[in-house]
C-alpha cells in the first residue's frame, strides 16, 4: 500500500484493517472491533489532548468500523474538531466522517455549519472544494437552508478558481434537486449562463448540467443560454481532436460536454435567430458527417463516445422537428445502426426511430427500413430489442404497409415472449382496425389473432370486432361465414366462441342457405362448445340460442329442449338459470311478431373511440406511443372512413366502464336482446337511435339522462330559406345546468350535444342525426358569433362531411376558449338539402358563462369574509322571482352544482338557504363568484343574490340562474 | 429422510458434500443457498433449522465447521439432529477434534463413513465400536482379514446385538461410570430463582469379557417408592430415607443397548454394554437442584460517566469439596473507556474485546465467599440509549451431581464365563459443570 509507506500514512489504521481482514469468523471480527472501540474510547476520554494525527487516525478507524456495519455513537466531536484543522488530510477525514455519519444532531450541526462557513470564506481553493463536496454529499434540507444562498455567490464571483466553480456548480445542482424551493433565483442566474463561455471546459461541463436542470423549471430565465450553448457546441464540434487536450476522449472532443449541451438545447424550441439557427444546423450536420467518417480508433470507448454525441444530436433533431433534411439524414444514420452488431446500438436506433416515425418529415424515410425491422423482429436475440422493434413497426404503420406489418406481427405473435404478447395483440387489433380498407381482412385478422393468442386477447378486442361487424352490413355475411368455419376447429379459444356466438346469433341467417351451415348445424356446432365454456360465455350463448329461435323457427323445438334440460333450468349459477327460464318462457309464450321485435337485430353501435386504444394507453401510461398515437390520429383523421374517432374524454365521460356497457352483456339479460328503445338506457351515447319513431324515449330514471325535450316549443323548419333563429329558450336554459343532451329535434334532424369544460377551455361534440331515410346534401353547419362575442369567445369548428346518409349521424367538434366574460350565446346555423328543398335552421348553442365555473370549497368564515369584501353595490345583483318549478331542495341543490359552483353546506345560518361559491376562468382574468339563494316556500318565491368581482358577470349569472328555478 | 449432507468451513467453502437423494435438486443450488442464507447471512442465523425454497437445512456448528443436513421432506427434526450429533461423535472418535485441517486430511474416511452410516438418507449403525471393526484408517486391510473375521463382522453388524462382538476377553474386568451434569440457572438480582434445570448424562467405559448382562440402579424416585411399597414391613424407615435421597427425573433417553421393554415394565435399566466408552443415558431434572454458587451483584451508576460494580459469590456445598475452574463474567457497558478492578481472590481482568470483566478463581472450597469490586469509567455518547444490563454469567466445575443423582448399584452377570459381579472393578465419578449460569444485575 503506497499510502502506508509515506510518512503521513496511518500505520495503526492499516494494521487494524488487515487484522479485520484476517479474521477467521464473524465472532473474531466482532471481538477485534470491540477491542479497538474500547481503545479509541480510552483515548478519547479527554484526560490528555490528542494531536491531530492520532485524532485523524481514530476517526478513520471509527469510520471504517461504521462502514463495516457497526453502530458508532461517539467520536463526532473529534471529527468536528478535525474540520478546523489546517492540514488538508485531517480536514479531509473530518469532512468524510461528517458526510457519512452526520445526522440532524442539533448541537453538532451548528458547529459543522460554522466550520463549513469558515472554509467557504477562506481563500484556499482546496478547503473550499472540501466544504462544497461535503454540502453536496450530505445534500440535506438543512444544508440547503444554510448554504443555498451562499453558493451562487461563489459560483459567479470573478476571483473564484476554476476547480471551485466546478464544485460550486455541481453542489448547487445537488441542492436544487433535493430542495428546489430553497435555491433563490436572482441576478446570479444571468451570470451563470455566461459560464458557458468560460475557458475552462470543466467549468462549462458543470455549469451546463446546472443550467439544464434549472432551465427545465424556469425556461424563460435561461433563454440566453441557447445561443451561448450553440456557439460553444460549434467550437467543440469543429475543433480538431487534439485541440482540447485533456478533454479529448479517445479522439472525440469533449463528448460529455457535447452531450450536455445538446441536452440543454432540448429544453428549448429551435432558436428563432436565423444566424444561431444556421450555426446549430451546421453543428448537427457536422456531427452527422463525423459519424460517417471511418473510426479513428478501434477501441470501443471511441465509438461509444462518438455514438453518444450522435444519439443526443438525433434526439435534438427530433425534438426540433423542423429540418426535414436533417431528420432524413438522422433516419438514414439510424438505419445503419439497425444492423450493427452491438445490441445496445440496435436498441437505441429502434427507440430513436420510433420517435422519428412520428415526425411528418421523416415518416417516409423510416418506412424504408421496414424490411430490416421485420427482420430484427424475427432474428433478434434480445427480448428488449424485439419489443422496441414491435413499437417501431407500430409507429411506422400506415395505410400503405398496414397489411404487411399486421401479417408480420401476427407471425411473430406465435413465437413472441409471453410478457409482451398482450401488448402486441392490442397493437395488432388497433392497426387492423385503423387501417382496414377491406373489412373482410379486418375480420380475418382478428379471428386469426384470437386463434393464435386467445388468452391475451382482452375483452375490448372482441367487443370491437362485434361493434364493427354490426355497424357494417357489407361484412356481416362474410364474418358469419368465417366464424362458422373457425368454430369448426376441434379446439377453439373461448373468446372465439364468444365472437362466434354473438355473430351467428345476429347474422346466422345470412349463411343458413348453405346446406353445410344449416341452422341446425350452426346450433349444434355452438352447443358442442357450450359445456367447455365459462359462465359468462354460456350466458352469451344462451342469448344466441334465443336469437336463433327468432332467426330459424324450424329449430325452435330443439332449442327449447336444450333450454328445458335440467342443466340449464336448474343450473347452480343464478344468471344462467334466469336466462334459461326467461328465454324458455319467451319462446313458448310470445308470438312470432313479438319475438321478431324483441329479438330484432342489434342496432348499430355509436361510433366512438376504439376502446382498445384506451386500453393500450392505460397500459402504457403517458408514454411515447400514446403521444404518437395522438399525433397520428390528428393527421389521419379520415382514415377510417366516416368513423371519425371521437375524443377520448368524451367516451371516458359517458362510458366509465367500457366493458360493462359496450354490448350491455353484463347486467340484465333482457336488455341485451331487447329492442333499441329500452336498451338505450345503458348506451347513453347512442342519442340517435335510428328507429323510425319520431321520439326516441330515453330510459327514465337513469341519472345521466335528461328529460326529453319538448318538441312543440321548437318550431318546425320553414320550407323557404330563412334566417330565423330557433329561440327555443326553454331548451337552451336546460343546458345551463348540464352538458349533455338533445338540443333540437324535428322530423328531419336531431341535434345532440356532449360537452365538457375545464377552466377556460371547453370542447363540444355536436351530433347531427339524419332521421329520414334519404340523404342530406350540402350539409353545412356553421357557428356564428356576434362581433362582441367574437372578442370574448374563441370557437374553432372542424368541417363535417357535406352528405349525411339516411339514418346516419355525423359528429362535429367545437373547441372553445373563453377569453373574457360574455353575455350572448353563439348561434348554430345549419343548411342542407333534403329531397329537393333547401333547409335552413338556427339554434342557440348553449355555451354560457357559467360553463367556465370552477367550484371552490370554503368555510363559513371565509365565505362571509369574502362576501363582505365584495360589498361594492355594483358588484351585487339581486333578483326576486316566482318559482317556475316545484320548490324541491334536492333538485335545487343539484341545479346549483350543475351550474358549476360549489354548494357550501352549513354556511348560511338558515339551513333552508343555499350558498355557493366558485371561480369563473377566462383567459384574461379569473372572477370569483359568491351566490346565495333564499327560497320562500309560503310565497313560492326565490331571492337570488350574486356577488362577483365584475358587474357584468354578476348580471349575466343572475339572469342565467334565475331561469332555472 | 435426509437428502444430503454438507460440511462447510467458516468461509462457507464446501469441504464435504454427499447427496443421498435426487429430490434436493441441483446440488450446487442447495449448497449455495445455505452458504448465502445462513453462513454469510447479514444477521446471525440463530435457528438451527432454516427453510430456503421449500428445502430444510438442519445445521450444527463445531468450532468453525458447519455441518448441514438437507432435505425436502418433512422429516423428524430431532432424528436429524441426533444423527448429526452422532456423526460428530463418530468423527471425533476417528480423528479427534473436528477442524478444517482434520476434515481435509481425512476426507476419504469421512466419505466412507457417510456411505456406511447413512443409506438413501436413512441413518444406519453409527456405533463407533462397530464401525471401527470394518472402517479402519490403516488403508485396505481386506487381504489380511480372514474369511472368518469378515463373516464375524457381518454377523455382528446384521445381528441382534450389533454394538458388541463376541469373544472379547480382558484379564481384568473393569468398568468406569461417569455422571456428568450441567446446571443451568437464571436468577433475579434479589436472589429469586427464575429458572433452573440440570441436564445430565451417564457415560460408561466398560472393559468386560464375553457378553455380560448389566443392571444399573440409581436413586430414581419412582423406583425407590416402588421398593418401599414392596417391602411393606420396612415402610417407615425406607420412606424416611428415600424422601431425602431420591430424585425426580423429568425425562430420560437411553443408549440403544438398554432394553426399553424392561424399563417400561419394571423401570429397571438392564443392557449388554458395547465395548469401550458409550453414553448410557441422558436425563433432565428441574426439582430440588443444589445450586453450587450464589452470585450477589451490586451495580451503582455514579453520574453519567461512572459505574461502580460489586459482586459477591458464595459457594453452597460441603466444605470438604473443592470447586474448580471458576470464572465470573461481569458485562460492562458499550461505552466503557476505562476499568479499575480490585479482588481478594483469584485474578480479574477487563477484556475489551468481549465487553466484560473476567474474574478467574482456580479453586474454592464449599461454604466460602469471595468478592470483587470494579470502577468503570464511561464515555458520554450521542444516543441516549440505556445500557441493557446483561446478566452476570459464571463457569465452574464441582465434584458432585447438582441434581442429587446417586448411583446405587451396577451389577454385572456373565453366565458363560467364570467371573462374577464381585470380580469386576467399578469406578464411579460425579462431575457437575455450569451450563448457562446467570444472575441478573
Amino acid at each position: 500500500m503506497p499510502a502506508v509507506s509515506k510518512g503521513d500514512g496511518m500505520r495503526g489504521l492499516a494494521v487494524f484493517i488487515s487484522d479485520i481482514r484476517n479474521c477467521k469468523s464473524k465472532e473474531a471480527e466482532i471481538k477485534r472491533i470491540n477491542k479497538e472501540l474500547a481503545n479509541i474510547r480510552s483515548k478519547f476520554k479527554g484526560d490528555k489532548a490528542l494531536d491531530g494525527y492520532s485524532k485523524k487516525k481514530y476517526v478513520c478507524k471509527l469510520l471504517f468500523i461504521f462502514l463495516l456495519g457497526h453502530d458508532i455513537d461517539f467520536g463526532h466531536m473529534e471529527a468536528v474538531n478535525l474540520l478546523s484543522s489546517n492540514r488538508y488530510t485531517e480536514k479531509q477525514i473530518g469532512y468524510l466522517f461528517i458526510s457519512v455519519l452526520v445526522n440532524s444532531n442539533s448541537e453538532l450541526i451548528r458547529l459543522i455549519n460554522n466550520a463549513i462557513k469558515n472554509d467557504l470564506a477562506s481563500r484556499n481553493p482546496t478547503f473550499m472544494g472540501l466544504a462544497l463536496h461535503c454540502i453536496a454529499n450530505v445534500g440535506s434540507r438543512e444544508m440547503a437552508e444554510a448554504f443555498a444562498g451562499e453558493i451562487p455567490k461563489i459560483l459567479v464571483a470573478g476571483d473564484t478558481m476554476d476547480s471551485v466553480k466546478q464544485s460550486a456548480a455541481l453542489c448547487l445542482l445537488r441542492l436544487y434537486r433535493t430542495s428546489p424551493d430553497l435555491v433563490p433565483m436572482g441576478d446570479w442566474t444571468s451570470r451563470v449562463v455566461h459560464l458557458l463561455n468560460d475557458q475552462h471546459l470543466g467549468v462549462v461541463t458543470a455549469a451546463t448540467s446546472l443550467i439544464t436542470t434549472l432551465a427545465q423549471k424556469n425556461p424563460e430565465e435561461f433563454k440566453t443560454s441557447v445561443s451561448l450553448a450553440v456557439s460553444r457546441l460549434s467550437r467543440i464540434v469543429t475543433s480538431a481532436s487534439t485541440d482540447l487536450q485533456d478533454y479529448t476522449y479517445y479522439f472525440v472532443p469533449a463528448p460529455w460536454l457535447s452531450v450536455k449541451l445538446l441536452r440543454l438545447l432540448q429544453c428549448y424550441p429551435p432558436p428563432e435567430d436565423p444566424a444561431v439557427r444556421g450555426r446549430l444546423t451546421e453543428c448537427l450536420e457536422t456531427i452527422l458527417n463525423k459519424a460517417q467518417e471511418p473510426p479513428k480508433s478501434k477501441k470501443v470507448q471511441h465509438s461509444n463516445a462518438k455514438n453518444a454525441v450522435l444519439f443526443e444530436a438525433i434526439s435534438l433533431i427530433i425534438h426540433h422537428d423542423s429540418e426535414p433534411n436533417l431528420l432524413v439524414r438522422a433516419c438514414n444514420q439510424l438505419g445503419q445502426f439497425l444492423q450493427h452488431r452491438e445490441t445496445n446500438l440496435r436498441y437505441l436506433a429502434l427507440e430513436s426511430m420510433c420517435t422519428l416515425a412520428s415526425s411528418e418529415f421523416s415518416h417516409e424515410a423510416v418506412k424504408t427500413h421496414i424490411e430490416t425491422v421485420i427482420n430484427a423482429l424475427k432474428t433478434e436475440r434480445d427480448v428488449s430489442v424485439r419489443q422496441r422493434a414491435v413499437d417501431l413497426l407500430y409507429a411506422m404503420c400506415d395505410r400503405s404497409n398496414a397489411q404487411q406489418i399486421v401479417a408480420e406481427m401476427l407471425n411473430y405473435l406465435e413465437t413472441a415472449d409471453y410478457s409482451i404478447r398482450e401488448e402486441i395483440v392490442l397493437k395488432v387489433a388497433i392497426l387492423a382496425e385503423k387501417y382496414a380498407v377491406d373489412y373482410t381482412w379486418y375480420v380475418d385478422t382478428i379471428l386469426n389473432l384470437i386463434r393464435i393468442a386467445g388468452d391475451y386477447v382482452s375483452e375490448e378486442v372482441w367487443y370491437r370486432v362485434i361493434q364493427i361487424v354490426i355497424n357494417r352490413d357489407d361484412v356481416q355475411g362474410y364474418a358469419a361465414k368465417t366464424v362458422f368455419e373457425a368454430l369448426q376447429a376441434p379446439a377453439c379459444h373461448e373468446n372465439l366462441v364468444k365472437v362466434g356466438g354473438y355473430i351467428l346469433g345476429e347474422f346466422g341467417n345470412l349463411i343458413a342457405g348453405d346446406p353445410r351451415s344449416s341452422p341446425l348445424i350452426q346450433f349444434n356446432l355452438l352447443h358442442s362448445k357450450f359445456h367447455l365454456c365459462s359462465v359468462p360465455t354460456r350466458a352469451l350463448l344462451l342469448s344466441t340460442y334465443i336469437k336463433f329461435v327468432n332467426l330459424f323457427p324450424e329449430i325452435k323445438t330443439t332449442i327449447q329442449d336444450v333450454l328445458r334440460s335440467d342443466s340449464q333450468l336448474k343450473n347452480a349459477d343464478v344468471e344462467l338459470q334466469q336466462r334459461a327460464v326467461e328465454y324458455l318462457r319467451l319462446s313458448t309464450i310470445a308470438s312470432t311478431d313479438i319475438l321478431a321485435t324483441v329479438l330484432e337485430e342489434m342496432p348499430p353501435f355509436p361510433e366512438r373511440e376504439s376502446s382498445i386504444l384506451a386500453k393500450l394507453k392505460k397500459k402504457k401510461g403517458p408514454g411515447t406511443v400514446t403521444d404518437l398515437e395522438e399525433i397520428k390520429k390528428e393527421r389521419s383523421s379520415d382514415m377510417n372512413g366516416s368513423a371519425e374517432p371521437a375524443s377520448v374524454n368524451a367516451s371516458a365521460v359517458s362510458t366509465p366502464s367500457p366493458s360493462a356497457d359496450l354490448l350491455g352483456l353484463g347486467a340484465a339479460p333482457i336488455t341485451n336482446s331487447a329492442p333499441p328503445p329500452s336498451s338505450s338506457g345503458s348506451l347513453l351515447v347512442d342519442v340517435f337511435s335510428d328507429s323510425a319513431s319520431a321520439v326516441a324515449p330515453l330510459a327514465p330514471g337513469s341519472d345521466d339522462n335528461f328529460a326529453s325535450p319538448d318538441l312543440a316549443s321548437s318550431e318546425v323548419v320553414s320550407e323557404e330559406p330563412a334566417d330565423t333563429v330557433h329561440d327555443a329558450d326553454e331548451l337552451f336554459h336546460k343546458f345551463v345546468c348540464k352538458n349533455n343532451g338533445v338540443l333540437f329535434e324535428n322530423q328531419l334532424l336531431q341535434i345532440g350535444l356532449k360537452s365538457e369544460f375545464r377552466q377556460n377551455l371547453g370542447r363540444m361534440f355536436i351530433f347531427y342525426g339524419n332521421k329520414t331515410s334519404t340523404q342530406f346534401l350540402n350539409f353545412t353547419p356553421t357557428v356564428i358569433c356576434s362581433d362582441d362575442l367574437q372578442s370574448s369567445l374563441n370557437l374553432q369548428t372542424k368541417p363535417v362531411d357535406p352528405t349525411v346518409d339516411g339514418g346516419a349521424q355525423v359528429q362535429q367538434v367545437v373547441n372553445i376558449e373563453c377569453v373574457s366574460d360574455f353575455m350572448e350565446a353563439p348561434i348554430l346555423n345549419i343548411q342542407f338539402r333534403y329531397g329537393g328543398t333547401f333547409q335552413n335552421l338556427s339554434v342557440k348553442l348553449p355555451i354560457t358563462l357559467n360553463k367556465f365555473f370552477q367550484p371552490t370549497e370554503m368555510s363559513s368564515q371565509d365565505f362571509f369574509q369574502r362576501w363582505k369584501q365584495l360589498s361594492n353595490p355594483k358588484q351585487e345583483v339581486q333578483n326576486i322571482f316566482k318559482a317556475k318549478h316545484p320548490m324541491d331542495a334536492e333538485i335545487t341543490k343539484a341545479k346549483i352544482i350543475g351550474f358549476g359552483s360549489a354548494l357550501l353546506e352549513e354556511v348560511d345560518p338558515n339551513p333552508a338557504n343555499f350558498v355557493g361559491a366558485g371561480i369563473i376562468h377566462t383567459k384574461t382574468t379569473q372572477i370569483g363568484c359568491l351566490l346565495r339563494l333564499e327560497p320562500n316556500l309560503q310565497a313560492q318565491m326565490y331571492r337570488l343574490t350574486l356577488r362577483t368581482s365584475k358587474e357584468a358577470v354578476s348580471q349575466r349569472l343572475c339572469e342565467l340562474l334565475s331561469e332555472q328555478f | 429422510m435426509i437428502g444430503g449432507l454438507f460440511i462447510y468451513n467458516h468461509k462457507g467453502e464446501v469441504l464435504i458434500s454427499r447427496v443421498y437423494r435426487d429430490d434436493i435438486g441441483n446440488r450446487r443450488n442447495a449448497v449455495d443457498a445455505f452458504r448465502v442464507n445462513v453462513i454469510h447471512a447479514r444477521q446471525q442465523v440463530r435457528s438451527p433449522v432454516t427453510n430456503i425454497a421449500r428445502t430444510s437445512f438442519f445445521h450444527v456448528k463445531r468450532s468453525n465447521i458447519w455441518l448441514a443436513a438437507v432435505t425436502k421432506q418433512n422429516v423428524n427434526a430431532a432424528m436429524v439432529f441426533e444423527f448429526l450429533y452422532k456423526m460428530c461423535d463418530v468423527m471425533t472418535a476417528y480423528f479427534g477434534k473436528i477442524s478444517e485441517e482434520n476434515i481435509k486430511n481425512n476426507f476419504v474416511l469421512i466419505y466412507e463413513l457417510l456411505d456406511e452410516i447413512l443409506d438413501f438418507g436413512y441413518p444406519q449403525n453409527s456405533e463407533t465400536g462397530a464401525l471401527k471393526t470394518f472402517i479402519t484408517q490403516q488403508g485396505i486391510k481386506s487381504q489380511h482379514q480372514t474369511k472368518e473375521e469378515q463373516s464375524q463382522i457381518t454377523s455382528q453388524v446384521t445381528g441382534q446385538i450389533g454394538w458388541r462382538r463376541e469373544g472379547i476377553k480382558y484379564r481384568r474386568n473393569e468398568l468406569f461410570l461417569d455422571v456428568l451434569e450441567s446446571v443451568n440457572l437464571l436468577m433475579s438480582p434479589q436472589g429469586q430463582v427464575l429458572s433452573a434445570h440440570v441436564s445430565g448424562r451417564v457415560v460408561m467405559k466398560s472393559y468386560l469379557s464375553g457378553m455380560p448382562e448389566c443392571k444399573f440402579g440409581m436413586n430414581d424416585k419412582i423406583v425407590i417408592e416402588k421398593q418401599g411399597k414392596g417391602t411393606a414391613d420396612e415402610t417407615g424407615k425406607s420412606e424416611l430415607g428415600s424422601g431425602k435421597q431420591s430424585i425426580a427425573i423429568d425425562d430420560c433417553t437411553f443408549h440403544q443397548c438398554v432394553r426399553l421393554s424392561k424399563f417400561d415394565s419394571e423401570r429397571s435399566i438392564s443392557f449388554i454394554p458395547p465395548d469401550g466408552e458409550f453414553e448410557l443415558m441422558r436425563y433432565r431434572t428441574t426439582k430440588d437442584i443444589i445450586l453450587p454458587f450464589r452470585v450477589i451483584p451490586l451495580v451503582r451508576e455514579v453520574g453519567r460517566t461512572k459505574l461502580e460494580v460489586k459482586v459477591v459469590i458464595k459457594s453452597n456445598f460441603k466444605p470438604s469439596l473443592l470447586a474448580q475452574k471458576i470464572e465470573v463474567r461481569i458485562p460492562t457497558p458499550l461505552n466503557t473507556s476505562g476499568v479499575q478492578v480490585i479482588c481478594m481472590k483469584g485474578k480479574a481482568k477487563y477484556k475489551a474485546s468481549e465487553n466484560a470483566i473476567v474474574w478467574k478463581i482456580k479453586r474454592m472450597a464449599g461454604m466460602k465467599e469471595s468478592q470483587i469490586s470494579a470502577e468503570i469509567e464511561l464515555l458520554p455518547t450521542n444516543d441516549k440509549k440505556k445500557w441493557a444490563r446483561p446478566p452476570i454469567s459464571m463457569n465452574f466445575e464441582v465434584p458432585f451431581a447438582p441434581s442429587g443423582l446417586k448411583v446405587r448399584y451396577l451389577k454385572v452377570f456373565e453366565p458363560k464365563l467364570n467371573y462374577s459381579d464381585h470380580d469386576v472393578i467399578k469406578w464411579v465419578r460425579y462431575i457437575g459443570r455450569s451450563g448457562i449460569y446467570e444472575t441478573r444485575c
